[in-house]
């Protein structure tokens, strides 16, 4: 199992700011291609990518016990 | 005096600056900057009616720590403490407040602009803007709700 957050519109577009996911083994990348195909009507172009609270490139392996965020771009400050 | 402040913090109440501040002086700063980002009520002639801030909390005060420890190596001497609010913001309410003390005074001016940049680049916080007709994620255009405005 791993553990997916989602965020602004990203979160609006789930209609949830959390889910889990099972899952063996794989790599961001995979992560994310799950969650354009569940989740089309959201751009993902810009999406950046968090495990356990620091960004990584889309080759990061994933692990069960993971948090994965999916950041859209911020516009905090 | 600010015993119990946590110098990286996001959080859903209003700010005081004057902790965060009072945070960062101490004797050998001879300059203590304090930015302060606020609601603005205009936008590219848009009017905001209030603004809705949301956070990756844990990352985002992480992020804000690195922010910290960043500023620290680049400006020595320096001490840096900051807030950032989320929820639900009026106009002109403080949407952060950056706290910098250093030795001299262009060291605090710099890293306190490095730090609001480093905020606007990478720390987890969005920012949605509520017209009187509508609502959008700032940073967030590319999404466009069925049907969407362009």
């Amino acid at each position: 199992m791993i553990y997916l957050h989602y965020f602004a519109g990203l979160k609006e577009a789930a209609g949830k700011a959390e889910e889990e996911l099972s899952w063996e083994v794989g790599t961001a990348a995979d992560i994310l291609q799950w969650a354009k195909t569940s989740y089309p009507e959201f751009d993902f172009s810009a999406v950046q990518i968090a495990v356990n609270e620091e960004y990584v490139l889309e080759d990061e392996p994933v692990q069960p016990g993971d948090h994965v965020a999916f950041i859209p771009p911020v516009s905090g400050g | 005096m600010g015993a119990e402040l946590k110098p990286f913090h996001v959080t859903e109440e209003p700010i005081n600056g004057a902790l965060y501040m009072d945070y960062v002086t101490h004797p050998e700063a001879g300059a203590v900057t304090l930015f302060a980002g606020t609601v603005r009520e205009w936008t590219n002639g848009k009017r905001t009616m209030y603004l809705k801030y949301e956070a990756y909390v844990p990352m985002a005060e992480k992020k804000l720590a690195q922010i910290g420890d960043e500023i620290t190596e680049k400006w020595p001497g320096s001490r840096v403490a900051i807030v950032h609010r989320i929820g639900e913001l009026a106009i002109s309410d403080i949407a952060v407040i950056i706290a910098v003390s250093s030795p001299h005074r262009r060291a605090a001016y710099e890293a306190n602009e490095y730090a609001i940049e480093q905020i606007k680049k990478v720390v987890p916080i969005w920012k949605k803007e509520i017209w009187e007709d509508g609502e959008e994620w700032i940073g967030d255009q590319a999404y466009k709700p069925e049907g969407g405005k362009a």
